[in-house]
């Protein structure tokens, strides 16, 4: 047997020990839950052992080797390699946020499941064995021994950091959440211990300790999304796979959509929330007389109070109510614009879950068809540019393992995406049957418990004390981190769900966090700043690096930014306008050049951004700029702005190529060697 | 076959095959979804056609694009001589 046969059985006995140490774990937790060990300290209990283990195997793999450090000494195996990609690439948004925003949007959510599947397909077909056989350290390297000159490395690097801190801030977000609630911590306590068990993993042993703790990672999250939805299917269907038989609980929740859409509560409750929305919508017609009105309104009725001799209480109520008023007509205008599209949307009929594309009218259809496709195309090609996950590429012995560590992270990816909308169904299938058309006093503890923390809110706006549908609110990240109390599992199960979001979002931060330390330390200071500089040197740099952009993400993260949603979609867009087509045209166009390839980055970045803005925001004060908002292209929206980003990227390095001369015969030489895995 | 000749062949043959799965990639990711309205009258395993491919069947249709690709180069790199890790 050779030395790497050898390794690769040592690997699979650890980890296979590993796995069986966690589920020993479980089991004596769940044995010491049944002696009575109270909820907190199962919360503990877990936090501290994962990040216990984290920080272990990122301390034994510390390393002050270049190769280690940037590519894990390209050794790991096919399989390892599609679990640390699987780990890498599933977040805290695939994670808790896909079966919320799957049960809230029905067939639309599908959107998410296949672009963020889909895109591995185009990784494997023009990219990954390329980038394997090329085999540097980053993806600017790439780029720039392609396209010669330091101009494609620097809009590469560029591109490629904008993408990933973008990503980034969204993981420390999460984990702050995660954290807050489960060990009440305050959120923004919770983002920088986050930060600690981040660093603990990748700063010392750089993408060879991100590596092996990601797969350890893969493991703990895998587990902890798939026990509880096996466990409610067997509950409900008695078969414990979820997969298969969801379609069925699909057919039973249809039936109650038929039957529960149209009862005379529901679309009284219905017209109530129309009625508010009408109320905002002529509060925000006669603003700025109307916010005057209603501080007036507010005094007048404290004073009546006052002179009654009314409880204080009942006046503070009020006086409370008159200082949380919008303090300006634009916050105001801002305010009741949400709360009128809030109460209009609980208004309208809701979505048939399997139904695709509603509409009212033909045309309404069709432009949720559009967007589900756009939006489905920029998350592919996203996929497919993602700094983080091609870098992993990378990391594995030969070309012919970087084909097969593709299937492998698809299969590892798979194993949760396909369990999502199973999630959204039986949570579906739970709230319809069982929670709607009860008495709002009589409802499960699990919804009181989650409307503590304001992930479930209540409210009996037509006041016949039962609950119909349009009076439920549910956050989107509520689906999984309630299901285990939905069927009613131990505690030890929360916890489990907790450590797995944790898993999630720590992963992926430390690959993201990694690509942008590479991107700085390797691509600008080594290449460009200062290429004398000693390989200790550059490691220092590397890690110092790695502490100011963690921490600066972090400090970004804890403002909680309103928009953390649809900054996740805007990375992939930027990734895939910039990086995608400069990157396959380099292998399988040799006549593209230096001058079509920066051009073609350029035009494509600036688009997609350009679109962005206008479409998502009116006004970026802190530019001085006022009124720049349009109405989008085609009623495509900001998130899928890639749509025209990425073909104006083609299509600029194609037309720029031709006019100037074809690239060196060296170079067409370099694009040779790189499509052949032996030559 | 000379060097060039069998370098020329064997690119050919990668990007015919690049090309077809690209191809079912997609019919299974565009042409599947924009027609999900109409796939929906039909039913699999108890789901409307067009849920239970967005949900499943293309998923699955990847995983198998990507696996075939990787044996079918793995296989194609070992016929050309092309092959730079250990056969096993």
């Amino acid at each position: 047997m050779s030395a790497y046969q050898v390794f690769r059985a040592q690997l699979k006995r650890y980890y296979l020990t590993y796995t069986v140490g966690f589920l020993v774990f479980i089991l004596v937790l769940a044995l010491l839950e049944h002696q009575g060990l109270g909820p907190r300290w199962i919360g503990y209990a877990f936090l501290l052992f994962t990040i216990l283990i984290y920080a272990t195997i990122g301390i034994m793999s510390r390393t002050s080797d270049v190769s280690e450090y940037y590519v894990a000494g390209r050794r790991v195996p096919a399989l390892f390699n599609g679990m640390a990609t699987g780990a890498d690439w599933m977040s805290a948004a695939s994670f808790i946020g896909m079966a919320g925003t799957l049960y809230l949007t029905g067939y639309q959510g599908l959107a998410f499941i296949m672009g963020w599947t889909g895109g591995f397909v185009l990784v494997a077909l023009f990219l990954a064995p390329y980038l394997r056989k090329f085999g540097q350290f980053t993806i600017p390297d790439f780029l720039a021994v392609r396209y010669g000159g330091n101009a494609a490395r620097l809009v590469g690097g560029a591109a490629a950091i904008l993408a990933s801190f973008v990503y980034v801030v969204a993981q420390i977000y999460g984990v702050g959440l995660i954290t807050s609630r489960f060990v009440n911590l305050q959120f923004e306590i919770g983002v920088f211990v986050g930060l600690a068990g981040i660093l603990v993993c990748s700063f010392l042993g750089g993408m060879r300790a991100v590596t092996w703790t990601q797969v350890a990672q893969y493991v703990i999250l895998i587990i902890a999304y798939v026990v509880p939805v096996t466990l409610l299917s067997y509950q409900l269907t008695r078969v414990p796979i979820p997969q298969l038989v969801y379609g069925e609980m699909l057919q039973e929740v249809g039936k109650l959509e038929d039957r529960l859409f149209e009862t005379p509560a529901e679309q009284q409750a219905r017209a109530l929330y129309r009625q508010r929305a009408d109320t905002y919508y002529e509060k925000i017609v006669r603003l700025p007389q109307s916010l005057a009105d209603e501080r007036q309104r507010l005094t007048v009725r404290i004073n009546e109070l006052k002179a009654e001799d009314a409880p204080m209480r009942d006046v503070a109520a009020l006086e409370k109510q008159r200082r949380e008023l919008p303090p300006t007509p634009e916050a105001a205008r801002e305010r009741w614009d949400a709360a009128m599209r809030t109460a209009a949307g609980k208004g309208s009929v809701p979505i048939h879950h399997a139904e695709a594309f509603p509409g009212r009218n033909e045309a309404e259809s069709s432009a949720a068809r559009l967007n589900f496709l756009s939006l489905m195309f920029c998350l592919m090609v996203g996929t497919a540019a993602l700094p983080h996950i091609l870098m992993r590429y990378y990391t594995t012995p030969t070309v012919k393992e970087a084909r097969q560590s593709v299937t492998w992270s698809l299969f590892f990816i798979l194993l949760l995406y396909l369990t999502a909308p199973a999630y959204a169904v039986f949570a579906k299938y739970e709230v319809y049957a069982t929670l709607i058309n009860t008495p709002i006093a009589h409802l499960p503890s699990w919804v009181a418990a989650w409307g503590k923390v304001g992930l479930v809110a209540i409210e009996d706006i037509n006041g016949d004390g039962l609950l119909q549908l349009a009076e439920l609110s549910l956050n989107p990240d509520v689906i999984v981190l309630a299901t285990p109390e939905i069927a009613g599992l131990p505690y030890v199960v929360s916890g489990l769900v907790a450590a797995g979001g944790l898993a999630a979002a720590l992963s992926t931060a430390d690959g993201l966090l990694l690509t942008i330390t590479s991107s700085l330390s390797h691509d600008f200071y080594y290449k460009i700043v200062r290429p004398q500089a000693s390989t200790q040197w550059r490691l220092v740099i590397s890690k110092s690096l790695l502490l100011v952009v963690a921490v600066l993400a972090a400090t970004v993260a804890a403002q909680r930014p309103a928009t953390i949603l649809y900054m996740v979609a805007w990375a992939f867009s930027l990734a895939a306008a910039a990086l995608f087509p400069a990157l396959v045209m380099g292998i399988f166009w040799k006549r593209a050049n230096k001058a079509g390839a920066v051009s073609g980055m350029v035009v494509g970045l600036l688009i997609t951004l350009y679109y962005m803005v206008r479409v998502h925001f009116d006004s970026v004060p802190w530019l001085g700029l006022q009124g720049i908002g349009m109405e989008p292209w085609f009623g495509i929206q900001s998130t899928a702005a890639g749509i025209w980003g990425v073909p104006a990227g083609f299509l600029t390095i194609v037309v720029v190529s031709l006019l100037t001369p074809p690239p060196a015969q060296q170079v067409q030489d370099f694009v040779e060697q790189v499509r052949y895995p032996r030559s | 076959m000379d060097s060039a000749q069998r370098h020329r062949e064997y690119w050919r043959k990668n990007l015919r095959m690049t090309g077809l799965l690209l191809l079912l990639w997609f019919a299974v990711s565009y042409g599947v979804s924009f027609y999900a309205r109409e796939l929906n009258e039909m039913t699999f395993l108890g789901f409307p056609l067009g849920f239970y491919m967005g949900a499943q069947g293309s998923l699955l249709v990847y995983v198998f694009i990507v696996w075939f690709y990787a044996r079918y180069m793995n296989r194609l790199d070992r016929e050309y001589g092309m092959s730079d890790g250990e056969d096993d």
